[in-house]
């Protein structure tokens, strides 16, 4: 397997580690003012995600190191033509990390509403426009010969990404449902975000299978085997997981929808490969995992820079999720 | 129009970012330092030092960090043809950034947050020493990146675009080797004299004597070695940098001509469209002494560095802006200087600090000092790399994002600069409300806060 390839399948396990990873807590951030009614509660709902979300956050800004490193050319294409949609996330992602730090500071319902609000409008709007983003992956994106982007802003903005980002919304809303069901140990929080899982759950599987079907038809999710493969391993995994977020074994039904959002990341990579930006004006202008990489020299050192450290970071988020694994309660609020 | 806004976002951001890291950088370690304190001794009142500091780290922290982000996305949004340029090289220490450092800072600063109860003691220390070398070891790293655009290493131009050659190269580039203790030491005295003048304001208001005398002695301490190294690699950093990038240090200087002894400008009114200063204060041989260590010793001026860079890379006007670095300079400078003689003040003081009413009165004002010394140390370092975006190699105007129209920028201009501002009004108030407070009133755990509101 030769480095560009292997580059790739990196760069989308990094995208499977954040969209995982930062689901959940997108998730949990949305429904903080949903799901917590007093001041209380919703410190608990905030708590349950407390010492993870900043370690989550890193697998975006790796993933962006990842492609700046690997592939130059994926890097300023995709940042500079989709400029407006990647500032709101910056933005959002600005506001969302200083409303957890800035919450708890001042003992006033005001100044809390304000930071409980601004952490599910800065959760949602990047749930949402991900979902867009990923779209475009697989439609393609008008790219010229020089590669550069030739599109604007409403260009991204068609029925098939808005569905998308629709999806990706409400599988990670229904993600951090589960996950708020697993770790809160609060049981007015766990009614609301077993309820609210249990509803969106069905929602997301009625979206997702129009979605999938529009794929189907309109991009080339039905030439790729991998894609097939991975989308149909991705929907058997969402009804099981709603399945059982319906029977209450929320533990299953966690580690189910991490599949499905890992496969339905694989579709999408799987779908573009050996793409990286498909080119909707003429194919032979597309971004791929050859021209638009770095130099073999690089790519080896980073192969063995992220070889090494990799893994090492695995052990100790895994540890850090075996610290905290215990349900979060209100008698028991450390922060 | 699409170059002035985007310098300006890339300034602008850069600008905010770096207020708020080497607080972080230099607070990180002292915290650390005062924890081990706690875990050697048994002492609460350490572990109250720890709470007090780490509160406020924390609360400085999460800015630098969001702040952050955009630095890491900005250069393909804005700079995509810098991107496409040097990405074989640049793209590699940013994502060894983030694979070596911020994983280990953002995992661990949460495990360090929410772990007090339930590590064990000497676990709970390993975490935020590990958050105080992960931040410094990130900074390792964004160096590495920014030093090969101030002298570029360890690459060929391979069909139009520069690729890394040489690894080992481009990490012991002379440039970074300099760049970074002198960055390091910055915030490690950012870090002291936080908590020096923090302490002076509780000192002064005669409350928490013990506690803060304590903390002004771990501030004393570190304020003086971190200003010492500071100055005196700054100084050694200086004179290399006449050798690497002598057109930066001639702009540094206002001058203009070369000379031989070299005369020490003190005050200038630049006149940088005639190339020549309209009035000069100075001190004679003494560009050169700085410059070599002797009072003799040529010292290019910025004229003949034109020439040579036009004869180098054709016609253009290769000068940098002249007065931001000449003025750059000297505040960096002159912080720099009254910091140590602060620093040296506070070392011989620290025993009976209490008594020292006026010095009290000083050391709170004094906290701003290295924030000056950070933000115009790092205007020098990047207006004196200008009209150049990598030394020597790329131009600002070959670097800019060609399909990005002005409208975005602005846009994307205007919003940073206005949630960044309220952002940094709201930290600074919380910061500045949470260092008034006394210590004893920190162990009100945010628990009780649920009957707040129904």
């Amino acid at each position: 397997m030769d480095l560009n390839i292997l580059w790739f399948i990196l760069v989308c396990v990094l995208f499977i580690g954040f969209f995982f990873l930062e689901g959940f807590d997108y998730g949990v951030g949305m429904l903080t003012p949903f799901a917590g009614k007093t001041d209380g509660e919703r410190r608990v709902i905030i708590n349950t995600i407390g010492p993870f979300w900043d370690g989550n956050e890193v697998w975006l800004i790796t993933a962006g190191g990842a492609v700046f490193a690997a592939f130059p050319h994926w890097y300023a294409t995709l940042f500079s033509g989709f400029y407006l949609a990647l500032f709101v996330i910056l933005l959002a992602l600005i506001v969302r990390g200083v409303s957890f730090e800035f919450r708890g500071k001042v003992a006033s319902p005001a100044w809390r509403k304000f930071w409980d609000w601004a952490i599910c409008v800065s959760s949602f709007l990047p749930a949402l426009l991900w979902g867009v983003a990923v779209s475009n992956f697989i439609t393609g994106v008008p790219i010229d010969a020089n590669m550069e982007y030739a599109g604007n802003f409403f260009t991204l903005l068609t029925p098939f990404t808005l569905l998308g980002g629709v999806v990706t919304f409400l599988l990670f809303l229904y993600h951090g449902a589960a996950f708020l069901a697993l770790k809160a140990g609060d049981d007015a929080v766990l009614e609301r975000a077993r309820g609210i899982g249990r509803v969106s759950g069905v929602v997301l599987t009625l979206v997702t299978v129009a979605w999938v079907a529009f794929a189907f038809f309109t991009t080339g999710l039905k030439s790729s085997p991998i894609a097939l493969a991975a989308v149909a391993i991705a929907a058997v995994a969402l009804v099981l997981s709603v399945i059982m977020a319906w029977t209450k074994r929320w533990g299953t039904s966690f580690i189910a929808s991490a599949v499905t959002i890992a496969f339905v990341t694989v579709t999408v990579f799987a779908a573009m490969f050996p793409n990286v930006m498909i080119s909707s004006l003429n194919p032979e202008w597309s971004l791929t995992i050859y021209n638009a990489s770095s130099s073999p020299y690089t790519l080896k050192i980073m192969t063995v820079v992220a070889l090494c450290l990799v893994p090492i970071i695995l052990i100790y988020q895994i540890m850090n999720f075996v610290i905290f694994k215990k349900r979060v309660t209100q008698d028991k609020l450390e922060y | 129009m699409e170059m002035v806004l985007a310098r300006i976002q890339f300034a602008a951001t850069s600008t905010y970012h770096f207020f708020f890291v080497p607080l972080t950088l230099g607070l990180a370690i002292l915290v650390a330092i005062i924890q081990t304190r706690y875990v050697r001794t048994g002492d609460e009142k350490y572990k109250k030092m720890t709470k007090f500091w780490g509160n406020l780290f924390l609360i400085n922290f999460a800015m630098g960090v969001v702040t952050g982000i955009v630095q890491e996305f900005q250069f393909g949004m804005n700079w995509s043809g810098y991107s496409r340029y040097v990405g074989d090289i640049f793209g590699a220490p940013l994502a060894v950034e983030a694979l070596l450092a911020f994983f280990i800072e953002s995992t661990f600063i949460g495990i360090w947050i929410f772990g007090w109860e339930r590590l064990g003691k000497k676990a709970h220390l390993a975490c935020i020493w590990l958050v105080a070398i992960a931040t410094n070891l990130s900074s390792v790293w964004i160096l590495i990146a920014n030093s090969f655009m101030q002298n570029p290493v360890g690459y060929e131009i391979v069909g139009g675009r520069a690729q890394m050659v040489d690894f080992p190269a481009l990490i012991t580039n002379s440039h970074f080797l300099y760049q970074f203790p002198h960055v390091f030491s910055a915030g490690l005295c950012t870090g002291a004299f936080f908590i020096m003048g923090i302490s002076a304001w509780h000192l002064l208001k005669g409350r928490d004597i013990d506690f803060f005398k304590t903390s002004f002695k771990y501030g004393a301490i570190a304020g003086f070695i971190a200003v010492i190294l500071v100055v005196g690699i700054g100084h050694f950093q200086g004179q290399h940098l006449v050798q690497e990038q002598p057109m930066k240090m001639a702009a540094a200087e206002a001058h203009w001509e070369t000379s031989d002894p070299a005369d020490f400008i003190i005050f200038a009114g630049i006149d940088q469209e005639n190339r020549t200063n309209s009035a000069e204060f100075k001190i004679g041989g003494l560009l050169s002494f700085m410059s070599y260590n002797s009072f003799s010793g040529e010292v290019k001026g910025l004229n003949d560095l034109q020439a040579e860079m036009e004869t180098l890379h054709g016609p253009g006007d290769y000068i940098p802006p002249v007065a931001i670095n000449f003025w750059s300079f000297r505040l960096m400078v002159g912080a720099g200087m009254l910091m140590l003689l602060l620093a040296l003040l506070a070392l011989i003081f620290q025993g009976k600090i209490e008594d020292k009413k006026v010095f009290l009165r000083l050391m709170p004002i004094a906290l701003f000092l290295p924030y000056i010394a950070n933000t115009f140390g790092w205007f020098l370092a990047e207006f004196g790399r200008q009209p150049w975006l990598v030394y020597n190699l790329q131009t600002l105007s070959e670097g800019i994002s060609t399909v990005v129209p002005a409208s975005s920028i602005g846009i994307s201009l205007a919003g940073l600069v206005l949630v960044y501002t309220l952002l940094m009004i709201v930290d600074v108030y919380l910061l500045v409300a949470s260092a008034r407070k006394s210590p004893e009133l920190l162990d009100a755990p945010a628990g009780k806060e649920g009957s707040l509101w129904i």
